[in-house]
């Protein structure tokens, strides 16, 4: 049974001169687990894919329905709960909260969800372990490394142990080893804990893990390729 | 973990953030301070009236104030004031038989106002005695003694030990005559009361008027604390509903509003210094929404509501005005404490201070509830700054802001 099911969907921005089509009419299905890469050019629409499949974005038609849910139904207030408890982002620029430790950043999303103080503790130092920065956890953003952030986001991401994870470009301002090293972690938690994980990727490496990859071109999907590693 | 955010977010851009509080800060010292040393002035005054002469409550003849009628006398007025010594938070009642007349010198006469005092009572009321410069306080050995001010004195050209008479109108409609020696001067350093009001021994001036024995026309009384007044003024309103019973409020209203003014322009200057911290606030947390206009988009990916976003700046904002806010009323408050015990010299103003019946060397006074009401306001200052920055922050839109870079 698929967890997303994607129905002809469509974002059309108007320009002031031309209308842009960023996804034009694409229909597909994501199964628990995947491992998944939407490939293409600059331009291709695979931020804007992702970010009507993640709810941040409205689409101008079609369908996102994520486990029986069609996500363009619910009110503003409604899919930013929707979000928290069905979705985990990872970002290109890391995005964590400044002000908070690893620690803190990591429990924050639980802490929304209305989880206990000795549930969050429990969870984020799993989490930490898994990507390896358990002795690092009070550090605050700034003095960690940018691929030591970006796991700390990978933690958070999956915090709130979402139906899938969308990470859009999650390795583009992250050096090779860092990259390699992120990736792992990420085929580690995917195999193990069966998390469904969804990226946008130019990056080569990131490819070559997916088990599938998706093209997409001028908003269509071009291919969709399944690999068996 | 909303509330150390909003904390830490505080402490992002320091110096930003230390500039307003310090604004905040200085502006309600200054406020404090000014507050307090107004109200100690204005405190200093009234108690100096009610101690030389008013006291804090007076009893008359109900229709004695309206026409100083000389029959208009309260009746065992001796007996009551006795009565009023044993009722709770009264510290002293004494009677005074008033009587508008001529003082004669051998050079020249005035008009003035007699006050026959029983100077045992008049002592637990006013300190007029404290005022004694020369000679002694009314001294009942001697035959008609007078205690005048040097003012007057001065105007009347006698002095201690010299003869006065007093001419008036008795209860019978006949002019009396008597002759007092001074036997006192005194001077509260307020002119205007000093040239018109001389002292006398109750049962001199009570033969010459031929009032019944134990009648008078005031019986001035003195609670031990100003919160009382209003106890015992209820207390004697019962007890006695057919005399006039007046505060001090009533009776020197220029008193009452120079606290009631005073407080009024105090209120005006908080609001003029909050609303120039709104202001600063306003600016401030636009900034902030402004510059994080990228993290608020993410927090809103993530999965924080705008119920959450929206607390988020607020409490952000009151903790901004809150930390100056509380710096200010300590630093006000301790600055105003010290004047409280170490006097402020105003000589320096030469006799404008002293002409307007203040006195030069002053205390401040700190009113708590003020203290309280204006942290109060600046919690609400800065609710009302982060109103619509917070709004704006509502506005964004997750996946365009998440896009800026």
């Amino acid at each position: 049974m698929a967890i997303i099911e994607i129905k002809d969907l469509s974002k059309i921005y108007d320009g002031s001169q031309i209308e842009v089509r960023a996804v034009d009419g694409i229909n597909l299905s994501f199964e628990k687990g995947e491992f998944t890469a939407i490939v293409g050019p600059s331009g291709s629409g695979k931020t804007t894919f992702l970010n009507l499949l993640g709810g941040l974005d409205d689409p101008t038609t079609g369908e996102v329905i994520v486990d029986g849910v069609n996500i363009g139904n619910l009110s503003a207030g409604r899919i930013i709960d929707f979000r928290l408890r069905n979705i985990g982002f990872i970002f290109q620029a890391y995005n964590l909260i400044p002000v908070l430790s690893a620690e803190e950043n990591v429990e924050f999303i639980m802490e929304l969800q209305g989880k206990t103080k000795k549930e969050r503790k429990e969870r984020s130092n799993e989490l930490l372990e898994a990507v390896g920065l358990a002795e690092r956890k009070s550090s605050r953003p700034a003095k960690l490394s940018g691929g030591q952030q970006q796991r700390v986001a990978v933690a958070r991401a999956l915090a709130s142990k979402p139906k899938f994870v969308l990470a859009d470009e999650p390795t583009a301002n992250l050096d090779s080893r860092s990259a390699e090293n992120l990736l792992e972690i990420m085929e580690k938690l995917n195999k193990d804990e069966n998390i469904t994980f969804i990226f946008s990727t130019h990056d080569p490496r990131v490819v070559r893990k997916a088990r599938r990859i998706i093209t997409l071109e001028d908003g269509k999907v071009l291919n969709d390729e399944i690999r068996l590693n | 973990m909303l509330i150390s955010i909003s904390w830490r977010n505080v402490w992002r851009n320091k110096f930003r953030s230390i500039i307003i509080m310090a604004a905040v800060a200085i502006g309600l010292t200054a406020g404090i301070f000014m507050t307090s040393f107004y109200r100690g002035m204005a405190n200093q005054r009234i108690e100096k009236a009610i101690r030389t002469d008013i006291a804090h409550i007076q009893i008359h003849h109900n229709k004695f104030r309206e026409n100083n009628d000389i029959n208009l006398f309260i009746p065992e007025a001796l007996k009551k004031a006795a009565d009023i010594r044993g009722f709770d938070s009264v510290k002293g009642a004494a009677v005074r038989i008033i009587s508008y007349s001529v003082i004669a010198s051998a050079e020249t006469s005035t008009g003035i106002k007699i006050s026959g005092i029983n100077p045992e009572q008049e002592i637990e009321v006013t300190e007029i005695q404290n005022r004694i410069t020369e000679g002694t306080y009314l001294n009942e050995g001697k035959r008609n003694p007078i205690l005048i001010s040097s003012a007057l004195a001065e105007k009347l050209m006698v002095k201690l030990g010299s003869k006065v008479i007093l001419t008036m109108q008795d209860i019978n409609n006949s002019i009396v005559s008597g002759a007092f020696r001074i036997t006192g001067i005194y001077d509260t350093k307020t002119d205007s009361f000093d040239e018109s009001n001389v002292f006398v021994n109750y049962r001199d001036i009570s033969l010459l008027l031929s009032l019944p024995s134990g009648a008078a026309h005031e019986i001035a009384v003195r609670v031990t604390d100003n919160e009382h007044v209003t106890d015992v003024y209820d207390k004697l309103h019962s007890e006695y509903n057919r005399l006039e019973i007046v505060t001090w409020s009533e009776l020197s209203p220029e008193l009452w509003f120079l606290t009631e003014g005073m407080n009024f322009l105090m209120y005006v200057l908080f609001v003029i210094i909050l609303l120039a911290l709104l202001f600063g606030l306003v600016n401030t947390m636009l900034m902030v929404v402004l510059e994080r206009t990228r993290e608020i988009g993410i927090l809103m990916a993530v999965g924080m509501n705008k119920v959450r976003i929206f607390l988020m700046i607020v409490l952000e904002s009151v903790f901004l005005a809150l930390t100056g806010g509380i710096s200010g009323v300590v630093g006000g408050t301790i600055i105003s404490k010290y004047f409280e015990t170490h006097k402020i010299d105003l000589s320096i103003m030469g006799n404008a201070v002293k002409d307007m019946g203040f006195d030069t060397l002053v205390n401040t006074s700190v009113d708590v509830r003020l203290l309280i009401i204006v942290t109060i306001l600046v919690i609400i200052t800065g609710i009302l700054g982060s109103l619509f920055p917070a709004y704006r922050a509502l506005k964004n839109n997750p996946s365009e802001t998440i896009r800026t870079e």
